[in-house]
């Protein structure tokens, strides 16, 4: 092929239109997602730090679950949630939910509905929904001093006298694990500054692939253990033996992480071949 | 007195604060309390703040006929389609109109809206992610690395390797030590730094917080 | 159709409307994108009432806690931003925020992201019966802990020997935005393939 020809395709195929590069995304997530592969999964350490504390919690401890996210992120968050609801409640622990983001509150109630529904529990016995408030970290240090005052009502509006599992909770030294869901600011590092730092209950949690990489320098003297993203989910999953939505999304995961990485690669290529042909022939790049 | 008393406000919220860490006693507890329960419900004010600033802007677009005024209408339909039915007592609850709405409107656009990044990052990727020097070469390998290794298709493809070896656990290595060290070092330097402003904040220096005029 | 179906399609319709963005920008892109931002103001003004201001502050007005009258003072200080001739009375509740919020801060910060870390980078460093690879991750992270702060410690110029200890911070602070960047990958793929689930199983039924 002649040199001219050749330059033309490296060039056609460096300023590529960047709807053809959508295609192969999209192709990339909706064939796995047909045609499963079934990927064996490994969980990692942080995943099953989380799944141990959980297991060893005494039936009918109780934990505290902050959803703090929004429907943005929820595919991420949601699955994770679910499966740690699920596995409290096959345990017997008691959950109390509350939400740090407006949409939180609203994904808790569908989350909860949907992790009840396969266990017989009550809500307002085995689990509530207090709700959303706005306020962040100081929220989470109003909590050490009463959830009541904080929290006069659950989020339809029901006082929390009137729910009995609220009768006992008054403060952090009636929690025995303090969890976090979370999505960015407000959530899980403000938990750990201040349920842990300054109350000193242990905390978890989970939150976006996004933020993982931030939240290790936690772990695992200050945050028992971590779920990172879609991956995370899957590997709670795996560990509580319930395949959801995240397994399901793993293989579409694998296959669009080779196309990127692909991707780059190619990309790189054509970089390099056209800077080596700019200094052969004297032009820039 | 527009600015003075603001400094005031701040320097006394903020030295309570602090001290009522070191004495969790009378008077500094309760004062404590009734700052952190007024905060929080002024927190929520100021989010409704955002919202009728929301309001008024495209209110103004519509009246004065902006360009895309249109859309302003939509805008305004969509606010008062949810704030209508949630604003009745109980309408918040499971089941009703602002639940469907919420469901079948809210979280479906604002997933979708966020998804569209997985298409930008692919095209950035292809078409930014250079290797022009050894260190973009090391953020690039150990992205690499991280990508396939925290997915299922690291470990089929390093199959052949003992446990311990494989991509997932050398992806694991990564998060653990060289991230952890260096994600450390961020999270110290960022901590003095909201430490040395919340400072400048409480002392009155720093007052940008206060706007113009 | 049962509602459940007509919010399955209205979903994928207004999915299909924001995904038509990746062709190019044009009204029904324009429209969702308008449209979800009324329904997130309205969502958060709902539960701002339900949850935020009806329980904690108008109940505790009903019931003669007088206490409350000056976050309600205040709040409406935060209102009054709206109009430009007293605008500068939301000051005083940004004031209480922010002087607020910083106090609480500088102790939570100082002590978690701070004092923990450095506690967190020397104990590991205890040698006694650890296995000798935990000891060399441990000694890593001490290094890269180190070299990262001198990387960021701009007063003293990067040549000689705090040139060296900054190159291998820059090592360690590449490899750690490299591992930013391919999870960064994974959470947008991750959103993703939960949208395209939804189109493939909740609303054409094909997986």
């Amino acid at each position: 092929m002649a040199p001219e020809a050749k330059s033309g395709i490296v060039d056609r195929l460096r300023n590529i239109d960047r709807r053809i590069i959508f295609i192969f995304v999209a192709a990339s997530v909706v064939i796995p997602l047909m045609f499963p592969l079934g990927l064996p999964l490994k969980s990692s350490p942080p995943s099953r730090a989380l799944f141990q504390e959980i297991e060893s919690l005494q039936r009918g401890s109780v934990v505290l679950m902050a959803f703090d996210y929004d429907p943005a992120t929820e595919v991420e968050l949601g699955p994770m949630s679910l499966a740690i609801l699920k596995h409290c409640f096959r345990k017997g622990h008691k959950v109390v939910g509350l939400a740090l983001w407006p949409q939180g509150a609203g994904l808790a109630r569908a989350t909860f509905s949907e992790a009840g529904s396969d266990y017989n529990v009550k809500y307002g016995v085995d689990y509530v929904n207090l709700g959303f408030k706005a306020g962040g970290l100081v929220v989470i240090d109003s909590l050490g001093k009463s959830f009541h005052e904080s929290f006069p009502k659950d989020v339809d509006g029901t006082p929390l006298e009137d729910l009995p599992l609220m009768k006992n909770i008054n403060t952090y030294a009636d929690i025995d694990f303090v969890m976090s869901m979370s999505a960015g600011d407000p959530g899980l590092p403000f938990w750990i500054m201040m349920a842990q730092g300054r109350y000193g209950k242990k905390v978890g949690g989970g939150c976006t692939a996004v933020s993982a990489p931030m939240l290790y320098p936690y772990y695992p003297n200050q945050l028992v253990g971590l779920l990172g993203g879609m991956k995370g989910a899957a590997e709670y999953e795996l560990l509580v033996g319930e395949k959801g939505a995240a397994t399901k999304g793993m293989d579409a995961q694998s296959i669009a992480h080779a196309l990127i990485v692909l991707f780059v690669i190619i990309g790189n290529i054509f970089y390099f071949v056209g800077k080596r042909r700019a200094k052969r022939g004297g032009g820039v790049i | 007195m527009r600015r003075e008393i603001p400094l005031i406000i701040t320097f006394v919220c903020g030295i309570t604060m602090i001290v009522q860490f070191f004495i969790p006693h009378e008077p500094f507890g309760s004062m404590k309390s009734y700052f952190q329960q007024s905060y929080m419900i002024i927190a929520a004010f100021a989010m409704i703040l955002g919202i009728c600033n929301l309001t008024k802007l495209h209110v103004n677009k519509i009246r004065y006929k902006r360009p895309h005024w249109g859309y302003s209408i939509v805008l305004l339909a969509g606010l008062a389609g949810m704030t209508i039915p949630g604003l009745f007592v109980g309408a918040i609850k499971e089941g009703g109109i602002f639940d469907f709405l919420f469901k079948n409107v809210h979280v479906p656009m604002q997933s979708t809206m966020f998804s569209l990044l997985a298409f930008f990052v692919a095209s950035a990727s292809y078409r930014a992610f250079r290797a022009r020097t050894l260190d973009a070469a090391l953020l690039l390998v150990a992205g690499f690395i991280v990508m396939l290794g925290r997915a299922p298709i690291g470990d089929a493809m390093t199959s052949f390797l003992p446990e311990g070896g494989q991509m997932s656990d050398v992806a694991n290595w990564i998060m653990a030590v060289p991230n952890t060290a260096g994600q450390r070092a961020i999270m110290m330097g960022a901590g003095l730094g909201v430490v040395a402003t919340s400072l400048r904040v409480i002392l009155g220096i720093e007052r940008s917080y206060l706007g113009g005029d | 159709m049962s509602l459940e179906l007509f919010g399955t399609w209205l979903a994928a319709l207004l999915t299909l409307c924001i995904f038509s963005f990746l062709y190019k920008d044009n009204p029904f892109y324009k429209f969702a994108e308008h449209l979800f931002v009324g329904v997130s103001a309205g969502y958060w003004l709902c539960y701002n009432y339900w949850n935020m201001v009806k329980p904690n502050l108008i109940d505790n007005l009903e019931a003669h806690n007088w206490e409350y009258l000056l976050p309600l003072i205040l709040s409406a200080f935060m209102l009054m931003r709206l109009i430009p001739k007293v605008g500068w009375l939301s000051r005083w509740a940004i004031a209480f925020m922010i002087g607020s919020g910083a106090g609480l801060m500088i102790i939570t910060y100082l002590q978690s992201n701070f004092l923990e870390q450095i506690k967190s980078t020397l104990v590991s460093l205890d040698p006694t019966g650890l296995p000798w690879y935990v000891v060399l991750n441990s000694f890593l992270i001490f290094v890269g802990v180190v070299s990262g702060l001198v990387y960021f410690f701009f007063s003293k110029a990067h040549t000689g020997v705090t040139g060296g200890v900054a190159r291998v911070g820059v090592v360690f602070l590449m490899v750690c935005f490299g591992a930013s960047f391919g999870y960064t990958v994974m959470a947008r793929i991750s959103l993703l393939i939960g949208r395209m689930y939804f189109l493939l199983h909740d609303w054409l039924g094909l997986v």
